[in-house]
């Protein structure tokens, strides 16, 4: 890739920052992924969280779910973008962000909302397709969750290992499609949480396909050009 | 004639219960349908807390549950033209002009007509009254409104026997509303005559004595207390006395999660969500929902030998 410079030598910059400042953007990252909860419980404490108050939390809560995990999956496509490979290392404190935020949406809904009413939440459960799907993408991540640390890692191997968390663009559907099927009407901004999901999917997909003929260009090379590699992506 | 009133009370405050009593005794002292008829014409629409309203009497149908404040009956509201967020009709709203703002009772009747809306304000005493409303969403409050019953109005215009259903048709105006299609607008609502005709269904013009602001669908509104709270269209433009059940906006948006009778019924969930409970605005608990909203005593011999899960 165009991005690939293995023989300069790596003073500090923009591609290449010390160590402290991957540590302060880490801690700013950190902050910020706390701070609507700061803002909420603010909020519910100074009563200026409007006339439903659970619903403006299981909204918040909800949102910052899935606006978390899109940013997970487009910390990749950025990567690629724009060389900055240190974003990298802010994916899996962005992945863990989204899972407390789903855990704190679901159990908002647990406690505020249904006040632990268990033969309520397991008819929504199994009755309510949005609850469902909203469900099962948390029970999905959980996994991921759980193996996001070094030693779960090198326990399954690193392809195993991404196998297993490249179910996130499941978990990110499943957000979407639960988001979709609660609204009444108005589609418009789950249409936009899903046409951005689809972007970062589908560039994926396509770099996915570059790859392919790539390799399928290298495995055949008597096929074309006499035995010389076509390339497709530039050196 | 002005009723002088202090004016630094925003209208966002709740009015204090000493205050309301007092203009409510005054008011009911004054010479009423003309001295209030006069104060609607006479006063402008964006002023303060200051009544615009006539005089009006109490209702025996208003239930003694806690009223929701007015802050929340006026900052959470579904008026989707304004749109979709609960926030936003009160913030959308103030564009909307109500004055001068007239009804038209066309169709199947002997004599329709147009009313002005300083007509309708006459055509029977003002009664306030507090009733529950109960979303389709799973929330409620308690609503002190005031209005008048529609069956007031629908006898002016003399319904004929073919007329079975009474359509509602809500103001829309696309420079100032929603243009998006998240619904067939103009909004359109419809009750069965009779239901129409029955003495809870109230014709609402006023909210915690004073006239509705224009998120609460100013200047008049439908209110009927026993169905899911879209079914009360408001701003309304255009009331169709109709031989067949008219096509209503979210009927037509989503057939079978929206019917047409949408009576508050516990037992029927929504086909996302269960309508057995709901929160009461202000409260964190849930509470279970009352079948026909509590109302049953009232209005479940409309029904009678219908099968509420079909006719949902």
């Amino acid at each position: 890739m165009a991005s690939i410079e293995r023989e300069k030598p790596l003073k500090p910059s923009l591609r290449t920052p010390p160590a402290a400042a991957i540590t302060a953007i880490k801690l700013l990252v950190f902050l910020l992924c706390l701070l609507p909860a700061l803002q909420l419980l603010l909020g519910w404490q100074a009563d200026t969280l409007g006339a439903n108050p659970v619903e403006t939390i299981t909204h918040a809560s909800g949102t910052w779910t899935l606006r978390l995990l899109l940013i997970t999956l487009a910390v990749t496509p950025l990567r690629r973008l724009t060389g900055l490979h240190w974003l990298l290392r802010l994916r899996r404190m962005l992945g863990l962000f989204a899972f407390a935020w789903g855990l704190a949406h679901f159990a908002t809904y647990l406690w505020l909302d249904q006040f632990f009413d268990w033969a309520a939440i397991a008819a929504d459960i199994l009755k309510r397709p949005f609850i469902t799907v909203g469900f099962a993408a948390l029970v999905l991540m959980l996994p991921l969750a759980l193996t996001s640390n070094r030693l779960a890692v090198r326990r399954l191997g690193g392809r195993r290992w991404q196998a297993l968390h490249r179910s996130t663009y499941a978990i990110a559907i499943l957000g979407v499609v639960h988001f979709w099927w609660l609204v009444k009407a108005d589609v418009l901004e789950p249409a936009i949480y899903a046409l951005v999901l689809a972007a970062l999917l589908g560039m994926r997909a396509w770099w996915r396909e570059l790859e392919r003929r790539r390799q399928l260009a290298a495995a055949v090379p008597q096929a074309r050009g006499n035995g010389r590699v076509v390339r497709i992506v530039p050196k | 004639m002005l009723i002088k009133r202090p004016t630094d009370i925003s209208p966002s405050e709740i009015t204090p219960r000493s205050l309301f009593e007092q203009r409510r005794h005054f008011l009911l002292g004054a010479s009423s349908a003309l001295a209030g008829a006069a104060l609607w014409a006479a006063l402008p629409r964006s002023g303060h807390a200051a009544s615009r309203l006539p005089a009006y009497a109490p209702s025996p149908f208003s239930t003694s549950e806690e009223k929701t404040p007015l802050k929340a009956v006026t900052t959470y509201n579904n008026f989707y033209e304004f749109g979709t967020d609960k926030s936003d009709p009160a913030e959308n709203a103030g564009k909307m002009s109500v004055q001068p703002w007239t009804v038209r009772v066309e169709g199947l009747a002997g004599k329709p007509r147009t009313f002005g809306i300083e007509e309708l304000l006459k055509l029977a005493p003002l009664e306030e009254r507090i009733y529950r409303l109960r979303c389709v969403e799973g929330w409620s409050m308690v609503i002190p409104w005031v209005g008048l019953p529609l069956a007031a109005l629908l006898k002016q215009v003399e319904p004929l026997g073919s007329a079975k259903y009474v359509e509602f048709v809500t103001h829309y105006d696309p420079a100032i509303m929603l243009r998006r299609p998240v619904l067939s607008w103009p909004y359109v609502e419809g009750l069965r005559l009779d239901e129409a005709l029955h003495p809870l269904t109230l014709l609402a013009v006023g909210l915690y004595g004073d006239v509705l602001p224009n998120q609460n669908g100013a200047p008049v509104r439908l209110v009927v207390p026993w169905k899911y709270g879209f079914k009360s269209a408001k701003s309304i433009v255009a009331i169709r006395l109709v031989e067949k059940q008219p096509r209503t906006s979210w009927n037509r948006a989503a057939a079978d999660e929206y019917g047409f009778y949408s009576n508050v019924n516990p037992e029927v969930a929504h086909p996302r969500w269960s309508q057995a409970t709901e929160r009461r605005i202000g409260e964190l608990r849930k509470r279970p929902t009352l079948m026909f909203n509590g109302y049953g005593e009232q209005v479940a011999g409309l029904y009678q030998g219908m099968d509420l899960k079909a006719n949902y």
